[in-house]
C-alpha cells in the first residue's frame, strides 16, 4: 500500500480469484469540520474486477435520478479501458469502509476478500465517529461527479489498468510499453496475442497500485463525453425499481402518524383506547410530540389515526404567521448586520452617486414536496437492526438510527433503496422521520413501516427558508454600476450564494440573523435558489433603470469573468436575444454560478387571458467543465428549470397559527405537463474543472421569468410567487 | 370479500369495502410498483387500468371494482405478450424516468391515452396527461409520446 497525506490507493485479490482496488483520499468537502485534523483517508470507490471479466463499479452515492449510478462507472470505465457492455454497476453498502478508510472485517468477509495481513490490526479496531459518518456517503452539493467521480473513480480505473498491464508484460514476457488496452483486453500488437482483463486480475491483484495513477486528457477518452443511456432506467419503467415505501419484509405492519401541526410542540393527551379493538389495529404508540397508530395495512391505521382525539400543548409559536415573520425579518434588518463581503467603500460610493436605486424582495418558505412521501421500515430483532429508506446519505440514517436505538452502528444494516426524489429533504439532518420509525420499532419485533401522508410531508417539512433581500446600488455620472449594497436575512450555504459575479467597485454584503420556530433544509441549489431570485432581478431593474440593454448591461461587467459571458453569450445566441419574438412575446435573462458550474437562462413569455404568465421556451446554457454523460446533463438542466419555475409560479408555504397552511398538491401546485416549456439546452465545453449538475439550473429561471414579464408589463416582480399577480399587458419600450 | 382480477390473476380478498384499491394493491397482494403519492387523485402516481380506463386508485375503493379486470404496471406488458411495450420502450429510448417514482402512473395513464387516440394532438396529451412529475420529465414524456404516436 502506497499513501501519502492525500490520497492512497489499495489493491487486493478476491477470493476465487480477481482484482478488487479502492480509492482513498482526505478529500475535499464543504462538510468537513473545522476540527478534523487527523486527515484520515476517507474510501471513496471499489471496482473489481471478475475472472469472467466483468468489472464491477460500487459507488457510494445515492441515485435519486441524476445519474449517478451511470456516470460515476462510466469515468472508472474509461480510465481502466474497460468494455461497458461488461461493467456492472453496485450500490455501496452502508458500512464505515466507505467512511473513514478503516477496513471493516465483517464487511470484507462478505465480499469474499481475503485481507492483506497488514491491514489486519485496523481491521478488529475499526471504530466510527457521527462526524464521519456525516461526512461520507452523503449526495448531496452537486458533489458526485466533481469529487469522488473525477477523482476517486478515475483514479481507481486508471491504477488498475496499470496493474493489468504489468500483469501482462510478466505473463507475455514483454515489455509494458509494447502492450496497449481497450474493451477490457491488455494487447500486444506486434505478437497479436490478447489477454483479458478478466484473466489478468487475480495476477494484477500482486501489484502495488500507484498513489499517483496516470490519468486520460479529455481527447483520450472513449466514454465519458457519451450518452450512455442510465443503468437504473429500466426497473422504472416496469415497475421493479425498490423504493424505501416498498420494503415489505416479512410479517411487516404500518404505521401512520399524526405530528404536532406547530413544530415544536409537545402531545398533550390522547385517547388510544378509543380505536382498541379496531380491525387491524396492534398498537397506539406515543411519542413526544406526534402520535402512531399501527396496524397491519397503512390505510387501516391512518383510518384509526383519524378517528383518535389528539391534543397538542401550546406555545407562543402558535401565534407566528407569514406576516408576522415577515415584519421580523423587516425589523432585523434595521438592526445590526454581519458582514458577508466589503469591498472598496460602499457608504461613500453611495453619498457620491450620481443616481441610487433601491429595492427591497422577498420569496416564501417553500417544500420540497419529493413524489414519495418520506417513509423509513425499521426492523428490531436479535439484538440487530435492518432499516429500509431511500436517503442521500446511507451512512448519516445508519448513524441516526444506532443513535436513537442506543446500538453500535456495525449493529445496524441500511438496505438501500431508489429516493422517489431527494431535492436535500433525504438528507439525515433534515428528516425527524427516521427517528420517529425507529422509536416506533422499537415497540416490536416485527418490520414496521412508518409512512407519512402527503399532508404530513408538505406540513412537517424542512422548508426552504423564506428570505427577505434589501438592495440599494449607485451609478456614477457616465452611467457605470460603482455600488452594490445588498442586506438579507440568514446566511446559508453556500457561502457565496448572495455573492454577486458583476465587477462592481464597492460592495457592501452583509447579513442579519432572524431565527423563527418553522424548520429549515437545503432544497434544490440551496441559497442560490433565492439569491439568484435576488441578484439577477435586482440587475435587470438596474439595466433599465439605467436606459441600457439587460443582456448588454450583464457582459459589460463581466469582463473580469470570460466563463460567466460566454455561457450568458451562449445562452443569448441560441435564444435569438430579443430577434422575431411573437407579439406579446418578451424574453428574460438570467445568470448564475453554483457547485462549479455556470448557467445563464433566457425565458419566453407571455400573458395569458387570465393574466398569468404562460412560460412558452427556456433556453439554457451550461458550462460544467466538461460532460460526462451528456444526455444526464440535459435532463438534469430540463429538471432544475422546472423545479425552479414550479417554484416561481405556484411555490408558496404560508404560515398561520404557526402552522403551515398548504396540505396538498390542490393548494401547493406543480407544474404539469401543459405548462411544460420547451426547453433547449446548449452546452459550453470550456474543460474547466468538472462542475455539478443536479443543481445549477434551478437557481436562474425565476429571474429570467421575472425580468420578462417586466419587459410585458413594466411590472417588477419582488415577491415571488408569480401565480399571486395579475399581470396587465403594458410593454416597456428596451434599450438596443 | 372483493373480487376482482389483477394482472389476470383472480383475486379474493377479505377487506373492507371502502379500502382505496391502492392499498389493496400495495399492502394486501404486495404489488408496490403502483406508488402512493397524495391520497386524494391530484398526482396521478397511483394510475392503474380498470377494465382499460385509466382509474386513480388511492380515491377509488375496491367494492367500485368488484368483478372488474385490473391492470398495474407489473402486468401491463405481460398482458401484450411481450416483454416491454411500446410506451416502456419509448421510455427507455427517451431516457425518460429520473427519480422514477411518478413513471409508473405516468406510463400508465399514458398508455391509455394512446389506447384511446393513437394520435393525440398536443392539446390533447396536455389534456389528458395530468400526472405530477416532480423531476420534471415532462419534456421527455411529450417527446416519447410523439415518437410512439407518429410510428402508430
Amino acid at each position: 500500500m502506497k499513501m501519502n497525506r492525500r490520497r492512497f490507493l489499495l489493491g487486493t485479490t478476491v477470493v476465487g480469484g480477481g482484482l478488487l482496488i479502492g480509492y482513498a483520499s482526505t478529500r475535499p468537502s464543504k462538510h468537513r469540520l473545522a476540527n478534523d485534523a487527523n486527515q484520515e483517508p476517507y474510501l471513496t470507490t471499489w471496482l473489481r474486477i471478475d475472472p469472467d471479466n466483468t468489472v464491477t463499479v460500487i459507488v457510494p452515492h445515492s441515485e435519486m435520478g441524476q445519474g449517478v449510478h451511470t456516470a460515476l462507472p462510466m469515468m472508472a470505465a474509461d480510465e481502466m479501458d474497460a468494455d461497458w457492455s461488461k461493467v456492472k454497476v453496485e450500490q455501496a453498502p452502508a458500512t464505515d469502509l466507505f467512511a473513514n478508510g478503516v477496513l471493516v472485517k465483517g464487511f470484507i468477509e462478505s465480499m469474499g476478500v481475503s485481507i492483506p495481513g497488514f491491514l489486519q490490526g485496523i481491521a478488529s479496531s475499526a471504530t466510527m465517529k457521527v462526524a464521519e459518518i456525516m461526512n461520507m456517503q452523503i449526495t448531496g452539493g452537486s458533489s458526485s461527479v466533481r469529487f469522488t467521480g473525477e477523482v476517486g473513480m478515475r483514479s481507481a480505473g486508471a491504477a488498475a489498468k496499470e496493474m493489468l498491464v504489468k500483469a501482462a508484460a510478466a505473463r507475455l514476457g514483454v515489455a509494458e510499453n509494447e502492450l496497449s488496452t481497450s474493451l477490457s483486453y491488455v494487447h500486444h500488437e506486434a505478437s497479436g496475442r490478447s489477454l483479458s482483463y478478466g484473466e489478468l486480475a487475480t495476477d494484477a491483484a500482486q501489484f502495488e497500485p500507484s498513489s499517483e495513477p496516470t490519468l486520460k486528457t479529455p481527447e483520450q477518452f472513449t466514454i465519458m463525453g457519451k450518452s450512455i443511456p442510465r443503468v437504473d432506467i429500466p426497473a422504472k419503467v416496469d415497475g421493479s425499481a425498490q423504493y424505501g415505501i416498498d420494503a415489505q419484509p416479512q410479517g411487516l405492519l404500518y404505521a401512520a402518524i399524526k405530528i404536532s401541526p406547530v413544530f415544536g410542540n409537545k402531545l398533550l393527551s390522547v385517547n388510544s383506547e378509543a380505536v382498541s379493538g379496531r380491525r387491524g389495529v396492534v398498537k397506539v404508540v406515543e411519542l413526544e410530540d406526534a402520535v402512531a397508530v399501527v396496524a397491519d395495512n397503512y390505510w387501516r391505521a391512518k383510518q384509526a389515526l383519524a378517528a383518535l382525539d389528539i391534543q397538542f400543548e401550546t406555545s407562543e409559536s402558535d401565534s407566528v404567521s407569514t406576516e408576522s415573520i415577515f415584519a421580523q425579518y423587516d425589523e432585523a434588518l434595521k438592526g445590526e448586520v454581519n458582514e458577508d463581503v466589503e469591498l472598496g467603500d460602499t457608504p461613500a460610493a453611495l453619498s457620491s452617486a450620481a443616481k441610487v436605486f433601491e429595492a427591497s424582495y422577498r420569496v416564501p418558505y417553500l417544500a420540497h414536496a419529493a413524489m414519495e412521501p418520506m417513509n423509513c421500515t425499521v426492523h428490531f430483532h436479535d439484538g440487530k437492526c435492518d432499516v429500509w429508506t431511500g436517503t442521500q446519505d446511507n451512512l448519516g440514517i445508519r448513524g441516526q438510527v444506532a443513535s436513537v436505538a442506543e446500538m453500535d452502528e456495525n449493529d445496524v444494516t441500511l438496505h438501500s433503496c431508489y429516493l422517489g426524489g431527494g431535492f436535500g429533504r433525504r438528507l439525515p439532518n433534515t428528516t425527524d422521520t427516521i427517528v420517529q420509525a425507529t422509536k416506533i420499532a422499537q415497540h416490536f419485533d416485527v418490520p414496521v413501516k412508518t409512512l407519512w401522508s402527503r399532508e404530513d410531508d408538505m406540513q412537517q417539512d424542512y422548508y426552504r427558508p423564506a428570505v427577505t433581500s434589501q438592495f440599494r446600488a449607485g451609478f456614477d455620472a457616465q452611467n457605470n454600476l460603482i455600488a452594490w449594497q445588498n442586506y438579507y436575512i440568514g446566511k446559508n450555504e453556500p457561502a457565496e450564494a448572495a455573492h454577486t459575479p458583476y465587477d462592481i467597485p464597492n460592495q457592501s454584503i452583509a447579513y442579519a440573523d432572524s431565527p423563527t420556530h418553522i424548520r429549515f433544509g437545503a432544497w434544490r441549489s440551496v441559497a442560490h435558489s433565492q439569491h439568484t431570485f435576488f441578484m439577477e432581478s435586482f440587475v435587470d431593474e438596474l439595466a433599465h433603470q439605467s436606459g441600457q440593454n439587460p443582456y448588454q448591461f450583464r457582459l459589460s461587467m463581466l469582463a473580469s469573468k470570460p466563463r460567466h459571458a460566454a455561457v450568458l453569450r451562449a445562452a443569448a445566441e441560441k435564444a435569438l436575444w430579443n430577434q422575431n419574438l411573437p407579439e406579446g412575446h418578451a424574453q428574460g435573462i438570467a445568470l448564475q454560478e453554483s457547485f462549479g458550474s455556470i448557467v445563464a437562462q433566457v425565458a419566453e413569455v407571455s400573458i395569458d387571458r387570465t393574466g398569468q404568465v404562460q412560460v412558452h421556451r427556456v433556453t439554457c446554457a451550461v458550462d460544467c467543465g466538461r460532460s460526462v454523460n451528456p444526455d444526464t446533463v440535459i435532463s438534469q438542466a430540463e429538471s432544475g428549470i422546472i423545479f425552479g419555475l414550479t417554484a416561481a409560479i405556484y411555490g408558496e408555504i404560508t404560515i398561520k397559527d404557526g402552522k403551515v397552511e398548504q396540505s396538498n398538491f390542490t393548494d401547493y401546485e406543480m407544474i404539469r405537463l401543459k405548462d411544460s416549456p420547451q426547453i433547449d439546452v446548449v452546452t459550453v465545453e470550456s474543460g474547466a474543472a468538472v462542475g455539478g449538475l443536479g443543481e445549477p439550473a434551478t437557481p436562474p429561471i425565476a429571474a429570467a421569468v421575472a425580468n420578462a414579464l417586466y419587459i410585458l408589463t413594466g411590472q417588477r416582480v419582488r415577491e415571488l410567487p408569480l401565480k399571486n399577480y395579475r399581470f396587465n399587458p403594458a410593454p416597456v419600450e428596451q434599450s438596443a | 370479500m372483493a373480487r376482482f382480477r389483477v394482472n389476470g390473476t383472480d383475486q379474493q380478498l377479505d377487506i373492507e369495502d371502502d379500502m382505496p384499491l391502492l392499498w389493496a394493491l400495495r399492502d394486501e397482494l404486495g404489488l408496490t410498483g403502483t406508488k402512493f403519492g397524495c391520497g386524494i387523485a391530484a398526482c396521478g402516481a397511483c394510475t392503474v387500468h380498470v377494465n382499460g380506463t385509466p382509474v386513480r386508485s388511492c380515491v377509488t375503493p375496491v367494492s367500485a371494482v368488484e368483478g372488474a379486470e385490473i391492470t398495474t404496471i407489473e402486468g401491463l406488458a405481460v398482458n401484450a405478450a411481450e416483454a416491454l411495450t411500446p410506451v416502456q420502450q419509448a421510455w427507455i429510448d427517451h431516457q425518460v424516468p429520473q427519480c422514477g417514482y411518478c413513471q409508473s402512473g405516468m406510463i400508465m395513464a399514458v398508455s391509455s391515452l394512446l389506447a384511446s387516440n393513437p394520435n393525440p394532438s398536443d392539446d390533447e396529451i396536455d389534456n389528458s396527461i395530468s400526472n405530477v412529475c416532480r423531476c420534471g420529465t415532462y419534456p421527455r414524456v411529450k417527446a416519447a409520446i410523439k415518437s410512439l404516436a407518429t410510428t402508430a
